[in-house]
């Protein structure tokens, strides 16, 4: 069982690192003229992983790829996006179509 | 400066509405998870990086070290770095001003502020990012002291928020035709290592997808 002492080091340690992680990259490259194939690199970075991101929260549990009612709730959802719905619309529209899936299976 | 900022605070108001309902999903699943409502909080307030914290959550739920909740956390936060060293050049002043602007950086804040052209309006970045922490703090001490009334957030679908609110920030990205075969590459990546890799493994392996910027 996770006691309160391991979860305040769990969290002390995540501010601490979220907040060196998040310094780094100002603090090293802060006011220097970065060579355009670079930022051509870091700005192809937000999609490589955000597209990661999304793909494993919905098609993965663990170690096993697995399709359920939120992978079907964040694909209409998707489809609203893409069609120009607003964010919070399509946020409402995913949970409902996976609690009602979820209800019925 | 001062119009940028507010221009961004209207910009971010819609991913603070999702992240006040993913903050609180955070607090129920924190609670279930054996985290006091002030740890819950707590979280929000000093970590501020939602798959980050979702990413170490899972971990000690599962019973896992705090060292590996971190270091599954920082896996998932290694997108920042990236980031941040994107919009260094656009952020003035010394080493300690430097890092403390780029602690601003959330996901959609940094994709709002990209003018696309490799440089960045910080103004906007700040204006987005700051109703966006405002909400996630309000949203986990919801969640944090709702948890016990709210019960199984599985059953209500409050899993499907997260993914849904990264989906959005991507689709605003995929502007150019190399950016849509970039995400493509990330997600197949990502997707192929998902059976082999450590948590966290397959979302860092997917940046090798950014190399394809290499190309002009």
């Amino acid at each position: 069982m996770t006691g309160p002492a391991t979860i305040w080091w769990a969290i002390l340690g995540l501010a601490v690192t979220t907040a060196l992680v998040k310094a780094a990259g100002p603090v090293v490259f802060g006011g220097r003229q970065a060579h355009p194939a670079f930022l051509r690199v870091v700005a192809m970075m937000a999609p490589a992983l955000l597209a990661a991101l999304v793909v494993t929260s919905l098609l993965s549990d663990g170690h096993r790829l697995t399709v359920g009612a939120d992978t079907v709730g964040v694909a209409v959802a998707g489809v609203l996006l893409w069609r120009g719905r607003s964010l919070v619309l399509a946020v409402v529209v995913a949970v409902a179509i996976t609690a009602l899936l979820r209800a019925l299976t | 400066m001062r119009a940028q900022l507010w221009a961004g605070v209207r910009l971010g108001l819609p991913y603070a509405v999702v992240g006040f309902v993913l903050s609180m999903s955070f607090g129920v699943l924190a609670r279930q998870a054996g985290f006091s409502a002030l740890q819950a909080i707590v979280t929000a307030v000093i970590v501020f990086a939602g798959s980050a914290q979702f990413a170490a959550l899972a971990v000690l739920a599962g019973g896992g070290t705090p060292l590996a909740a971190v270091a599954a956390g920082t896996l998932m936060n290694g997108r920042f770095l990236a980031m941040g060293t994107a919009l260094a050049p656009s952020l003035p002043g010394g080493p300690l001003k430097r890092a403390l602007q780029g602690q601003t950086v959330v996901d959609s804040s940094w994709a709002l502020a990209n003018r696309g052209d490799g440089t960045f309006d910080r103004w906007l970045l700040f204006g987005t990012t700051l109703p966006q922490y405002v909400m996630w703090f309000l949203g986990t001490l919801v969640g944090a002291f709702a948890g016990d009334v709210l019960g199984d957030t599985s059953r209500l679908g409050l899993d499907a928020v997260y993914p849904v609110f990264f989906l959005g920030i991507l689709l605003a990205e995929l502007r150019s035709p190399r950016s849509r075969v970039v995400a493509l590459c990330g997600a197949a990546i990502a997707l192929a290592l998902v059976p082999f890799t450590p948590a966290g493994v397959p979302i860092l392996a997917a940046a090798v997808a950014a190399l394809l910027g290499l190309r002009r």
